[in-house]
């Protein structure tokens, strides 16, 4: 398995951004992850360095024999500097917790192994020992879970998990023993939110079981008029039965979002119009954009693009900007730290660019 | 994070409004939200903090018998568990049994994992019977579920156990 240089590989992890998937106008991605621990070891929490070096060798030793990972790319957490953590971050390829710890032990031999073909790896070391992971474009809760439930059966045929006759798989924290299983959807539901329709909804979602949070996972604040939805348990059910269950409520939900896209058109043509256009505009033009007001904009854009009253720029465009307009990433690309005034500068040339290099959005719309 | 309202208590309702088509979300301690009348979802449902900071408080009827601790294996108290919230090890799980249950019937509803079946790589004969009974199941399922494919799998699996108890 090959150590990851990140500089020459810009777009690791970012396979979903394409917008290939099933409803890739409303929903992003769709991320499945399973949560396995090592018999024999204690959990990340109570484990020593040396516990935590011989985890990384163990399952190191047993991915270098998976065919299914033969491309893949391992990053040691341990040689890189923070803002390559917070990169991951943003990526959501890691968690806050793996970057944002200031204390060494706790992360020593933490890695991220990802195949470079298949939108698939896993984290070694994290809460848990291992989490399977997988992230695809659009809707396609199925599709996810059969990658990490392939990869978690070849792995746990030569692994011995920590495993209950009751319990199940056992987890550093309880509310993820069992399946270890957690399937979330990002979606972006501006229809639902315009129409005030959305707390109905989200209200809708606790009582069957699921749950929401903002893009960047638990405590994140909702911004842009993302949510990320999911399975609020993992014990008691199968994982078919979460995974069906959450594309079942989730559909629903896609589909009230369609209807109330299709309400505001009707009766709200020219505000709807007008607030896409005006969106546009700002992310064309503007000479400082802070995060929360750029997401704020690409959503009146997302939506402008689903109700095809714009042309372009495409989804990917979108997705890409939303990454890489990030605090770390612009420094990446800065190659400095910037203050937060310059960070708003540089997010506003970033955008700009990325919306430059396409074609203007119709005839009329030229400068 | 501390109540916006008061400024005084930690928040622990956290409530998502729409206003003017601006959501904002306003964090409220317990007795701001009652004021608020937001109360009653919460009480409903006393978030896992909660829980377990009556761990150890004595014996409930849905708790039993508290167990003494800390875990052998790794040395987790019940203190390190109620003020983090995770277990230290595998074992922890047999030392708090009694405890977890009440905690995992909360949380999930359930105690008994009805996912995949997890068979460990065998070391030897023993393991290998035990293997045998599992496959077993995952076969009448796989047959049930009409995945043949699958099925057709376990069986081979299953005959190479066989073969090799034989031996």
């Amino acid at each position: 398995m090959n150590p990851l240089d990140l500089k020459t590989m810009p777009d690791f992890g970012l396979s979903w951004l394409d917008a290939s998937g099933p409803h890739s106008d409303i929903v992003l991605s769709t991320r499945v992850r399973i949560a396995r621990n090592l018999q024999g070891y204690p959990f990340s929490v109570r484990a020593k360095p040396a516990d935590r070096a011989a985890i990384l060798a163990t399952v190191r030793e047993v991915l270098e024999r998976n065919a299914r990972l033969e491309d893949a790319v391992l990053v040691e957490v341990d040689g890189l500097k923070p803002r390559r953590r917070q990169i991951l971050l943003e990526r959501h390829l890691v968690s806050r917790e793996l970057v944002e710890t200031d204390n060494d032990e706790s992360s020593s031999a933490a890695a991220l192994v990802s195949s470079m073909s298949e939108p698939m790896g896993l984290m070694i070391n994290e809460e848990d020992h291992l989490r399977l992971q997988s992230l695809m474009s659009g809707f396609s809760p199925q599709d996810t879970w059969r990658i990490v439930d392939g990869l978690d059966e070849e792995l746990g045929n030569e692994l011995p998990y920590a495993f209950h006759h009751e319990f199940g798989h056992l987890t550093s924290c309880p509310t993820n023993c069992g399946t270890g299983l957690r399937a979330s959807v990002l979606i972006h539901l501006p229809g639902l939110v315009l129409t005030k329709e959305i707390n109905k909804v989200l209200e809708g979602i606790r009582q069957v079981g699921l749950t929401f949070r903002g893009l960047y996972g638990e405590g994140s604040e909702v911004i842009g008029n993302l949510f990320q939805v999911s399975n609020q348990t993992t014990l008691g059910k199968s994982e078919e039965d979460l995974i069906d269950h959450l594309h079942k409520i989730v559909g629903q939900v896609v589909e009230y979002e369609r209807q109330a896209r299709s309400v505001l058109l009707r009766d709200a043509p020219n505000v709807i119009e007008d607030k896409v256009w005006r969106a546009y505009g700002l992310l064309r033009y503007a000479r400082s954009l802070a995060f929360d007001e750029m997401m704020n904009l690409l959503s009146g854009v997302r939506l402008g693009l689903s109700l095809k009253l714009l042309q372009g720029p495409s989804v990917y465009v979108l997705n890409r900007i939303m990454i890489f307009a990030q605090h770390a990433h612009l420094e990446e690309a800065s190659e400095g730290s910037l203050s937060p005034g310059e960070l708003d500068i540089q997010r506003a040339n970033y955008v700009r660019t990325a919306l430059g290099t396409v074609k203007p959005p119709s005839a009329e719309s030229s400068d | 994070m501390l109540c916006d309202n008061c400024g005084n208590n930690e928040a622990e309702v956290h409530l998502t409004q729409i206003v003017d088509n601006e959501m904002t979300t306003v964090h409220l301690c317990p007795a701001c939200a009652a004021d608020k009348g937001l109360d009653a979802g919460a009480s409903k449902n006393p978030p896992l903090s909660d829980f377990l900071a009556q761990m150890g408080k004595g014996p409930t009827a849905e708790e039993g018998t508290f167990a003494a601790g800390p875990c052998n294996y790794c040395h987790t108290t019940v203190d390190d568990f109620r003020r983090t919230g995770r277990l230290g090890c595998p074992h922890c799980y047999s030392i708090y049994e009694t405890q977890l249950r009440a905690i995992l019937r909360r949380i999930h509803g359930s105690t008994q994992h009805l996912g995949k079946v997890y068979v460990p790589p065998a070391s030897d004969a023993a393991d290998r019977a035990q293997r045998l009974t599992v496959l077993r199941r995952k076969l009448q399922r796989a047959v049930e579920a009409e995945d043949f494919e699958r099925a057709a799998e376990i069986r081979d699996q299953i005959r190479e156990l066989e073969a090799a108890i034989d031996v």
